[in-house]
């Protein structure tokens, strides 16, 4: 066996601890599980239901995500001046604030009361909370920073030396970035997707504040293991596990190389 | 014909680079300076990069740059630019690289490509076209950067050090082909040569400034300039000893009709014009009448002409002398002045080892 050279003997306990942290309670939740009704949980209405809405209000803030924050992982990447440095500090904030606060101003911006939902009453009747729309919205809000921050980290690592060369070939702003720059970002997009749909398949905070709980209409699978936990908890195990399994897939999918993305 | 006519200034903070010059139709012109003269300032502004501070660029009788209200943008400037670094874009094969400026300029896809093999073909590197970048050496990259800059059919070539970042094997070759298609002399095309090794302006250049701390401190005829060079500066980067005449298989045939032996560089071709290159630090000096010690192949009688400090050592000018000896230049040690009690007049004999001499292809002038 190969030693492990470096790595000071001290370091393994906390480590381990955090790992059986990482691992115990899925753990847990496996052996919590009651195997026997789980297929019948499983095929439930409400528990298919839940998990097709989540896998298309991910999937569609996931396309929301690529088409937004692609261009805006570029203007930041290109763009000189102190304005981006601000706009920069911004992109980040819906990683750090918390979910629930996410929900609130995005009510209060797209809410009947909003300016903007207000307007959207008036002028075209379009009520957006408590829609699967406003569950698309929640969810690119607090996704959009991943695949934004690992786009920008891959554009700023790279440079713009090719950009500048296909330039002096004659290649105009728009080919050398459809030519160039998004041939290039294609690996770092493909993680950041899977980040942000990763994100947006756990969103919680956001979606029940803005969007509400509402079966077949804005309840994901986080929002119906929430409400399941409270009356059957047998069923909230197993729509628990359904997210465990779908989390694996993603993880399979996208190889720890996504995260690596992530600075 | 004025192809390129450059007047600009440009400030980097406490650097100012403030240069003025032209380049003819058809001829290469060589930007030869230390690192932090300024070349790449120079170079970012003809490219379109950079924007001057001051001053116009013109390219075919065409304003480029009219600092500060005109700014071509790069791709609409008809400017080809060849890096230190091949920069091949790695997402596409070698063909779609070199078909990349005719495709973007607006060709068909099957036109575009039929330009690039041409190309391809031109720089002996066909054998590559379905290629990803990532599979070639250093040398071959370069090569197919060389194709790609060209098959934009350019008014304007820029060479920023392109053999820099080869190593020792590859850079003459490269050198050779850079010769080849620079000498086929596309007759509306003009060239800038940036570098920081004399030897690259002399296989390639026609003419050549000499930029220090951003400013012309020499120019004029390459060869010229860096066999005689009138400015300590330019004395310090180049100030090596230069024989035209033509080459031969082991060295060079001088005018006056004596034999120079040196290595000939790969792309030397017995036959054709040819320069030998070697340093003044690799010149021996011996009194007129001794036999040469040891075994040098070229020993040449001259006279002193002047003898001048350059930093430690005494540099030494021949003048009078047999065959090449005039203005040979020789570095010695102050000791070795006085024990040769050489002074301006003096009969002197040069000798020269061949391993110190170069012979390289030279564009006729």
């Amino acid at each position: 066996m190969r030693p492990d050279r470096g790595v000071p003997r001290a370091l393994w306990i906390p480590a381990g601890l955090a790992l059986a942290l990482v691992v115990l309670p899925v753990a847990g939740l496996l052996a919590r599980a009651d195997w026997a009704r789980l297929p019948e949980l499983l095929t439930s209405a409400a528990a298919l239901n839940a998990l097709r809405l989540s896998l298309v209000t991910a999937a569609l803030s996931t396309v929301a995500c690529v088409l937004l924050g692609t261009p805006l992982a570029v203007v930041l990447a290109r763009s000189a001046g102190r304005g981006v440095r601000v706009l920069r500090a911004v992109v980040l904030l819906p990683l750090v604030l918390p979910p629930v606060v996410g929900g609130l101003a995005l009510l209060f911006l797209l809410g009947r009361n909003g300016f903007l939902g207000y307007l959207l009453d008036v002028v075209a009747g379009v009520r957006v909370p408590f829609t699967t729309a406003a569950v698309v919205i929640a969810q690119t809000f607090v996704a959009m920073p991943f695949l934004v921050v690992s786009l920008e980290g891959a554009l700023r690592g790279s440079g713009d030396r090719f950009e500048r060369v296909a330039a002096t070939l004659g290649a105009r702003p728009w080919t050398v970035f459809r030519r160039v720059t998004v041939p290039l970002l294609l690996p770092a997009l493909g993680s950041g997707a899977v980040l942000s749909f990763a994100r947006a398949l756990g969103e919680f905070g956001a979606t029940i504040t803005f969007a509400g709980s509402l079966q077949d209409v804005t309840r994901t699978l986080p929002l119906a293991v929430y409400n399941q936990a409270e009356t059957d908890v047998d069923s909230a195990i197993a729509l628990a596990l359904l997210l465990v399994v779908v989390a694996v897939l993603v993880i399979v999918v996208a190889r720890p190389r996504a995260l690596e993305g992530i600075r | 014909m004025t192809s390129l006519h450059a007047d600009l200034t440009a400030r980097r903070g406490e650097f100012a680079l403030d240069v003025r010059f032209d380049v003819p139709a058809g001829s290469v012109l060589a930007v030869l300076g230390p690192n932090g003269s300024g070349k790449s300032t120079l170079l970012g502004c003809l490219a379109g990069l950079h924007l001057p501070d001051r001053g116009t660029i013109t390219l075919r009788g065409r304003t480029l740059t009219s600092a500060p209200r005109v700014h071509v943008p790069p791709h609409a400037r008809s400017v080809g630019l060849l890096a230190q670094d091949a920069l091949l874009f790695p997402h596409l094969s070698v063909l779609d690289n070199v078909a990349f400026s005719p495709r973007a300029r607006g060709a068909s896809k099957a036109a575009a490509r039929e330009v690039a093999l041409r190309w391809l073909t031109e720089v002996d590197a066909v054998g590559l076209a379905g290629r990803r970048p990532g599979q070639l050496s250093g040398g071959q990259a370069q090569r197919v950067a060389v194709a790609r800059a060209l098959a934009g059919d350019p008014a304007l070539l820029l060479l920023d050090e392109p053999l820099a970042a080869l190593d020792v094997d590859a850079a003459p070759a490269v050198r050779g082909l850079l010769r080849r298609v620079l000498g086929a002399r596309e007759p509306e095309r003009a060239t800038v040569l940036v570098t920081h090794d004399p030897l690259d302006a002399l296989a390639l250049a026609d003419h050549v400034v000499v930029l220090a701390r951003g400013r012309v401190v020499e120019r004029g005829p390459t060869r010229q300039v860096l066999g005689a060079p009138r400015n300590p500066f330019t004395a310090r980067i180049a100030g090596l000893n230069l024989v035209p005449g033509t080459a031969t298989a082991d060295g060079l045939r001088t005018r006056g009709g004596g034999h120079v032996s040196g290595l000939p560089a790969p792309d030397v071709v017995p036959g054709e014009p040819a320069v030998a290159v070697f340093a003044p630090g690799a010149v021996a000096v011996h009194p007129a009448g001794a036999p040469p010690k040891g075994s040098p192949r070229n020993t040449v009688g001259a006279v002193v002409g002047g003898l001048e400090p350059h930093g430690a050592v005494v540099r030494l000018r021949a003048v009078d002398g047999e065959d090449w000896a005039e203005g040979v230049t020789a570095d010695l040690t102050p000791s070795a002045v006085a024990e040769l009690g050489l002074e301006p007049g003096t009969p002197v004999r040069l000798a020269v080892k061949a391993t110190a001499v170069a012979i390289h292809p030279a564009p006729s002038q």
